[in-house]
């Protein structure tokens, strides 16, 4: 069929150099000293401040914020990241079950009702909601940090297509076998689902460690701030001070992308499949 | 949601418009339902219960609220609210400063979206030529894919920064005297290249693994019948990505309007000013800096709006014209 030319080769390493090199550089300037990438720029081979930087970045208080540790926003951008993925999977699967086995009068209704929440980021109707959230008293909480964020219905869907293609069999030989709703539900369906599950536990894993703005808003309080909203803290250190923490900074970087980047590259195969493939 | 992965939307989770897909379904029968299903009782409303709520209370109140307070303008100390009527709407919509955020808007977007699906599109083709090394340039190609957009933004300041960014020194060596943060065009340009650097991986994945799915006995036919490489990519290749492509064209469209408000975040570095902004970023300074609550609303609303529109395009008119394998 087709054969492969130089030039196909040369377009894809160019490629992935201009997506993966400026991680690398991010990485590699990391464990150089502030005075000397402030002089010489950017750098491209390692230097010997890797302990001296991101030991201080994780354990110094007061590197950014004044009072949190990097330690802690990394603790922190778990709790959200695995909270919000959990959360998610329960709150989904469990809808999607009512939606997928279940007839019942409100079905359309309430299938509406989720569909909906697809249709508006939480980006247009941040204001309302952080006054939504100040109303319950939930700022500041880990709570107020996760919670909102599972208002939409992404996970149902996943589960929706993935419970639409399990065989009609199984249901009805658990029925003769006397399962009620939920036997069925704990006994085949959420094994069966397992690996559906594990995919996206990673994507929304990622989805809540990234979040950016929303917790930004939630937290004034700096023992909840993630690395995500460290970042912007990192800034305002920047403006204005004679030679910035460019190490520190691009430490913070390197932690922040770590997790996400390497779950993508280990569990490619599973990042993939439950990215592309919802209609299995 | 997906601001990462950013995340996802809503196109992907409609039957008929994953990738690959085969024929559209329709999303108003009760979704799907099995066959066989359990005898009708309270449980599904049981089960059904959590996700409700959490929906009602953190996505339709906020909503509603969203678009009762863009009616109102609210007193910053709040000293209760006057009723305006479409004013809030009038006086953002004509306003100099709204109008030419929404141009910017509109161009950063388009931009965005054309250079991430070219290159997404490129590199997924000889991606999907090249046999051997594929899984090596596979894993490189996407592990950017997962960074939140603010680290992002981060790492494109410090490229991009006057001491010590390359860009700025390369682009000084063709004699640009490359200014991010203050000079406006260079601040787009900067964004744009940062979003879009992010972003490819997300197209790469979605257009490699929609030509896998190309037949082998049709790319054989097509390799047959068609000699020219580039021919073959437009008559054949591309027709057959088309769900593919709009698909991503609609996650695009939302990425660049929400999903890159973190890199601007960080790379205006809170001076807006005489940096360029989206209208998603303007609705967060009205609404939290200026504390024009009202303003901020129906700004809001007005995104929700187009929003909407691009959903209808969605299904309407633009699915219609596409041929499913």
């Amino acid at each position: 069929m087709y054969k492969t030319k130089p030039l196909d080769h040369l377009i894809l390493i160019l490629g992935s150099l201009f997506l993966i090199l400026p991680v690398i550089v991010a990485f590699m300037t990391s464990t150089h000293e502030a005075a000397e990438i402030h002089t010489k720029g950017l750098m491209i081979v390692p230097g010997d401040n890797f302990v001296g930087t991101y030991e201080k970045v994780l354990t110094q208080k007061g590197g950014f914020t004044g009072q949190v540790t990097g330690l802690n926003m990394v603790l922190n951008s778990l709790i959200l990241g695995i909270g919000f993925a959990v959360g998610k999977i329960v709150l989904s699967m469990m809808a999607a079950y009512a939606i997928v086995y279940f007839r019942f009068r409100f079905a359309t209704l309430a299938f509406w009702i989720i569909f909906t929440t697809l249709l508006l980021p939480l980006e247009v109707r941040i204001m309302p909601s952080y006054e939504v959230m100040s109303k319950l008293g939930l700022l500041n909480t880990y709570t107020g940090l996760i919670v909102p964020l599972l208002a939409s219905a992404t996970g149902t869907f996943y589960f929706r297509q993935f419970f639409k293609s399990v065989p009609e069999e199984l249901l009805e030989a658990a029925r003769i076998d006397g399962a009620g709703p939920f036997k069925f539900f704990v006994d085949i369906l959420i094994p069966l689902s397992r690996t559906m599950m594990a995919a996206i536990f990673i994507i929304m894993f990622v989805y809540g460690w990234n979040q950016y703005l929303w917790p930004m808003l939630m937290t004034t309080d700096e023992s909840f701030f993630t690395l995500m909203r460290g970042i912007k803290s990192i800034l305002q250190v920047w403006v204005g001070s004679q030679i910035p923490d460019y190490n520190e900074a691009f430490a913070l970087a390197v932690l922040a992308m770590l997790p996400p980047v390497l779950i993508v590259v280990i569990f490619q195969r599973w990042f993939i499949k439950g990215l592309t493939e919802s209609d299995k | 949601m997906a601001y990462t992965p950013s995340q996802p939307r809503f196109g992907r989770f409609i039957p008929g418009f994953a990738a690959g897909a085969r024929k559209p379904a329709a999303v108003a029968e009760p979704a799907g339902a099995k066959r066989v299903q359990f005898s009708p009782s309270l449980i599904p409303y049981l089960f059904l219960a959590p996700q409700l709520a959490v929906i009602f209370i953190f996505f339709y109140w906020p909503s509603v609220q969203a678009v009762q307070s863009s009616f109102y303008i609210e007193d910053p100390f709040g000293f209760g609210a006057t009723f305006v009527g479409f004013a809030n709407y009038t006086d953002a919509i004509f306003s100099p400063e709204y109008l030419s955020i929404a141009k910017f808007t509109v161009v950063f977007t388009g931009l965005v979206t054309f250079f991430s699906l070219a290159l997404g599109l490129l590199l997924a083709v000889k991606a999907d030529a090249v046999i051997r090394g594929s899984s090596a340039y596979k894993t490189l190609l996407i592990s950017v894919y997962a960074i939140a957009p603010p680290v992002a933004g981060l790492i494109g300041m410090m490229f991009f920064d006057l001491h010590i960014g390359p860009f700025v020194k390369l682009a000084a060596w063709f004699g640009w005297d490359m200014q991010v943060g203050l000079n406006y065009y260079d601040t787009a340009f900067a964004l744009i290249v940062v979003a879009v650097w992010k972003q490819i991986p997300y197209n790469f994945i979605f257009f490699l693994s929609g030509l896998q799915g190309v037949p082998v006995s049709v790319r054989e036919a097509a390799t047959i019948d068609c000699r020219s490489g580039f021919r073959r990519f437009w008559t054949v290749t591309l027709p057959l990505l088309a769900p593919t492509a709009f698909f991503l064209l609609i996650i695009n469209i939302t990425y660049a309007l929400f999903d890159t408000f973190g890199v601007i975040d960080v790379m205006v570095k809170d001076k807006p000013a005489n940096n360029p902004i989206t209208l998603v970023y303007k609705v967060y300074m009205d609404g939290f800096r200026g504390n024009d609550i009202g303003s901020s609303s129906a700004q809001s609303v007005i995104l929700m709006i187009v929003v909407f529109v691009l959903t209808i395009i969605q299904f309407r008119f633009i699915e219609k014209r596409i041929h499913y394998t």
